[in-house]
C-alpha cells in the first residue's frame, strides 16, 4: 500500500482547524459547509472583503472536488466512502488554509500537473488573460464545469497553488491541493 | 411576453426580467455546481425579447457571489444583450459592487472588456 491518508489527514488537524472532514463529497455536504464556514467567517469579525474572498474560494475548490473526485475499484468501498475526498480548513494567524484531497486516476496526473505549473507560473495580468481566455472560448461542460475553477482561485488568493500526487496503487494516486487566503497587500 | 420573477436562493440568484419595462435583473448569490439548467430559460428568454426590445434595455447586474460555473452562464446572458445593442437599440450594463469588493469589480471589468455594450460601474456602500 502507498501514500497513507489517515496520517496525511491526522497530520494537518491540528489546533487551528475550523473544519475537517474525510468522506463522500456530496451536494448535501457542500452546503453544510459552505452555512458552518460563513457563519465562523461573521463571527469571527472578519474584514468582509476576507469573508468573501474566502468563501469564493471554497465555493470554488469544493465545487473542483465534487466535479472532478475518481471512483475507486468497489474492492475499497468498505475503506473509502463513495466519491471520497478529504477538506480541511484551518486558519493560521492571519492566513486561511484550504486543503482538499481526492483519487484521481494515473492518467490523469499529466495534464492536472501541467495546468497548475502553468497557472502557477503566471503573473496576475497573466492570469487575468488566462481566465478572460477561457470565459470567452470553452464550452462548459455536462457537468457545468469550465476549466476557470484553479484559475479563479489562484487570481483571487494572489498565492501559488500547492499540490502533490501521492502514489496509492498503480492506477490511482492522492491528489491533494493546498490553497492560502492572506490579508491582501 | 412572460415576465419571468424568480425568487433568490443560498446558491441561486433573484431574476427578474421584464419585457414591458426592459428591465434585466440579477441579484444575489449565483453558485449551484452546474448552472445550466438555472440560466437556460433567462439565456431562452433573451433570445425571444431580442426579436422585439424596447428602445432602451436597462440590466442590473448585483452578485454578491457568482461561481466560475455561473461565469459562462453570465456571459451568455450578456452576449444575447450584445446583440440586441447591435441591432440598434440601447442598452445599459448597471455593475454592482460593494465599496471594499475588488473581486467582484475587477469581474464586471473582465465582461466589459469582452462584451462590446457600455458598462456602469457603481458602488454600493456598506
Amino acid at each position: 500500500m502507498g501514500f497513507n491518508i489517515d496520517d496525511y489527514y491526522t497530520a494537518l488537524t491540528g489546533d487551528n482547524v475550523l473544519l475537517a472532514y474525510k468522506g463522500s463529497i456530496t451536494t448535501d455536504f457542500i452546503n453544510n459547509v459552505l452555512d458552518t464556514v460563513e457563519a465562523k467567517l461573521k463571527d469571527f469579525n472578519e474584514e468582509s472583503k476576507i469573508q468573501k474572498k474566502v468563501y469564493n474560494v471554497l465555493v470554488e475548490s469544493l465545487q473542483n472536488l465534487y466535479h472532478h473526485i475518481d471512483e475507486l475499484p468497489d474492492k475499497f468501498k468498505d475503506e473509502y466512502d463513495i466519491k471520497f475526498g478529504i477538506l480541511i480548513i484551518s486558519k493560521e494567524n492571519s492566513a486561511y488554509r484550504i486543503s482538499t484531497g481526492n483519487f484521481i486516476r494515473s492518467e490523469k496526473i499529466k495534464y492536472l500537473k501541467d495546468k497548475i505549473d502553468k497557472i502557477n507560473s503566471l503573473s496576475k495580468e497573466e492570469l487575468k488573460d488566462m481566465y478572460k481566455f477561457i470565459l470567452n472560448h470553452q464550452k462548459l461542460s455536462a457537468k457545468g464545469g469550465g476549466g476557470l475553477g484553479l484559475v479563479d482561485i489562484a487570481r483571487k488568493t494572489g498565492n501559488k497553488l500547492n499540490y502533490m500526487f501521492q502514489s496509492f496503487n498503480n492506477e490511482f494516486y492522492f491528489y491533494t491541493l493546498d490553497i492560502f487566503i492572506s490579508e491582501p497587500k | 411576453m412572460e415576465h419571468i420573477s424568480i425568487e433568490g436562493s443560498p446558491k441561486t440568484p433573484t431574476v427578474k426580467f421584464d419585457a414591458s419595462e426592459g428591465i434585466v435583473e440579477i441579484k444575489g448569490r449565483s453558485i449551484p455546481e452546474n448552472s445550466i439548467e438555472f440560466y437556460k430559460p433567462l439565456v431562452d428568454w433573451l433570445e425571444e425579447y431580442k426579436k422585439d426590445p424596447l428602445p432602451l434595455t436597462k440590466v442590473n447586474i448585483q452578485l454578491e457571489y457568482f461561481n466560475t460555473s455561473s461565469s459562462k452562464c453570465i456571459l451568455d446572458v450578456f452576449k444575447k444583450l450584445e446583440a440586441i445593442h447591435k441591432a440598434k437599440h440601447d442598452v445599459v450594463v448597471n455593475w454592482y459592487y460593494e465599496e471594499d469588493d475588488e473581486d467582484m469589480l475587477e469581474a464586471g471589468e473582465d465582461y466589459e472588456s469582452i462584451i462590446r455594450i457600455p458598462f456602469k460601474m457603481i458602488e454600493i456602500a456598506e
